[in-house]
């Protein structure tokens, strides 16, 4: 109970140091900014030991495992070793050695562009294609005269899908250099700025969004858990 | 009304927090009640976990952190009370270090505790691993290559939850999960969709942070994700259709008047800065 009330007064305190960035740089703003770099990175490296390196190694050299498995967990330990090279003191220490820890980030960058570029195109490019490929007009949607409000619902539901082949041809249009634009061409890539505007708008709004919702919820946090204000 | 024009453009920055402050502190104190009118993508994502049955698998990814707790939590708590209700076997995981497995277990040992489920039969933390592609491709052979411990460092196929869930192989994969419920702050749902959707067909849906739903509706346009839950009007939506009454439930009215307010100030400045135009 007593450590739940200090961790209330911990937060709090820690809250209003960083809002109190409101009235510029501070020492303040700047000890909670230091705590939380600081608790992140202490936490962050005891989380990795403890959850991932030391199980897989224990895992991987078990002498229940297969010779295959042991060898290849081995063949990642010294990867990971070659990684540390990269650390600043060791390019004073063995100058002529850094190159090794190439070795591991190749490792890395292949897998994981092989892995994501498939992904990409089986997950992202074919499955968003195919949904561009709808009737001009949704038959999941019936217009409905039953009040303005419904008509204009319902007309708008009805019409998306066209707005989605609309909206993906001018945007496409407008990231085509092989011409210059001009005539019908500029008309449609102008109507793809429009589409893109009203796409970054939508997403600013959004962001807005989740910014106050944090604002108020730590709001909410000071006036009910830890001024008890509000219940 | 020039002097106003002026004043209208210099005005201090603290005199618009001060206003701003104002809007989200009145509403809490008087707290109106809100009517909620829940979107298709929110009644979708909560029919998913509503279709589970009893020890059906729903795997529970929260890759957030503090900085989207109002807007995720209450969805997760929500999700969690569903599938404990239900009796539903629920894996937690995270791809968000510490702070995604903070989060995570708070709500789980919260709600867990209200509808009195047991640890290592009803509900199992898998906890972290570095490296999301490897973990998600890992995760299709074998839970316990990539999670041999639970976050506990205890061995996963030594809890009876384990052995129920394995059926009738003897491997826990993407085959044995009824429905994934990703909760992002960032692109790892991306990963979920194009990896894990994409190749094991695993049946999933989101609830995400406002910022990030802009990015996920083109999923749930494709049908590539059953549901989406978006921000915290998503979240306060979830919550009505549980006839709960959470984090999100309290606070959205403040959302509500702060955002009517930015208005007014958008609709001030755009008008005054026409107006200096024209006047020249």
């Amino acid at each position: 109970m007593i450590l739940d009330v200090i961790g209330i007064w911990i937060a709090a305190f820690l809250t209003l140091a960083i809002l109190s960035f409101v009235f510029g740089d501070n020492p303040i703003y700047k000890f909670a900014e230091h705590i939380f770099v600081g608790i992140s990175a202490g936490f962050g490296v005891i989380l990795a030991l403890n959850q991932a390196i030391w199980p897989s190694i224990q895992m991987g050299l078990d002498p229940s495992q297969h010779v295959f498995i042991r060898t290849m967990t081995v063949v990642a330990i010294l990867l990971g070793i070659l990684t540390l090279i990269r650390l600043e003191i060791f390019t004073y220490i063995v100058p002529s050695l850094v190159w090794l820890s190439r070795i591991p980030i190749a490792f890395v960058v292949g897998i994981g562009s092989g892995i994501s570029i498939v992904a990409s195109i089986q997950g992202f490019i074919f499955p968003q294609t195919l949904a561009t490929f709808l009737p001009v007009l949704s038959p999941e949607y019936m217009i409905d005269l039953s009040s303005p409000l419904n008509f204009l619902t319902s007309l708008l539901f009805t019409i998306g899908p066209l707005v989605i082949l609309l909206g993906v041809i001018s945007t496409l249009v407008y990231f085509y250099f092989s011409t210059e634009q001009r005539g019908v061409l500029l008309g449609i890539a102008k109507l793809g700025i429009i589409i893109m505007m009203i796409t970054f708008g939508a997403s600013f709004g959004y962001t807005i969004m989740a910014r106050f919702s944090l604002l108020i919820s730590r709001f909410y946090f000071l006036l009910s858990d830890w001024l008890n204000i509000i219940r | 009304m020039r002097a106003i024009l002026d004043f209208l453009a210099l005005i201090d920055r603290r005199i618009i927090y001060a206003v701003l402050i104002f809007a989200i502190i009145l509403p809490l104190f008087l707290k109106p009640t809100l009517p909620s009118s829940p979107t298709k993508e929110v009644i979708e994502a909560y029919n998913a976990v509503e279709s589970l049955k009893e020890d059906d698998i729903i795997l529970i990814s929260t890759d957030y952190g503090p900085s989207a707790y109002p807007e995720l939590q209450p969805v997760l708590e929500v999700v969690l009370e569903q599938s404990f209700k239900k009796n539903v076997k629920v894996l937690l995981m995270t791809h968000w270090q510490f702070e995604g497995l903070i989060v995570g277990i708070n709500a789980i040992e919260k709600v867990a505790k209200r509808y009195n489920k047991v640890y290592g039969k009803d509900y199992l933390i898998l906890g972290f691993k570095p490296g999301v592609l490897g973990v998600m491709i890992g995760l299709s052979e074998d839970f316990r290559k990539v999670f041999p411990t639970d976050y506990y460092g205890k061995p996963i196929d030594s809890y009876e939850i384990y052995k129920k869930l394995i059926k009738d192989d003897t491997v826990l994969n993407y085959k044995d999960i009824n429905l994934l419920f990703g909760f992002e702050a960032g692109a790892t749902g991306d990963s979920w969709v194009q990896i894990v959707q994409a190749r094991y067909g695993v049946k999933m849906a989101f609830a995400v942070t406002a910022v990030m739903a802009p990015g996920y509706f083109p999923y749930y346009q494709a049908k590539q994700i059953v549901g989406l839950v978006g921000g915290l009007k998503g979240a306060f939506d979830y919550e009505s259709l549980n006839k709960s009454k959470g984090l999100a439930s309290l606070i959205m009215i403040s959302q509500v008047v702060v955002h009517s307010v930015i208005l007014v100030f958008i609709l001030l400045g755009n008008v005054g800065f026409i107006i200096r135009r024209i006047l020249g």
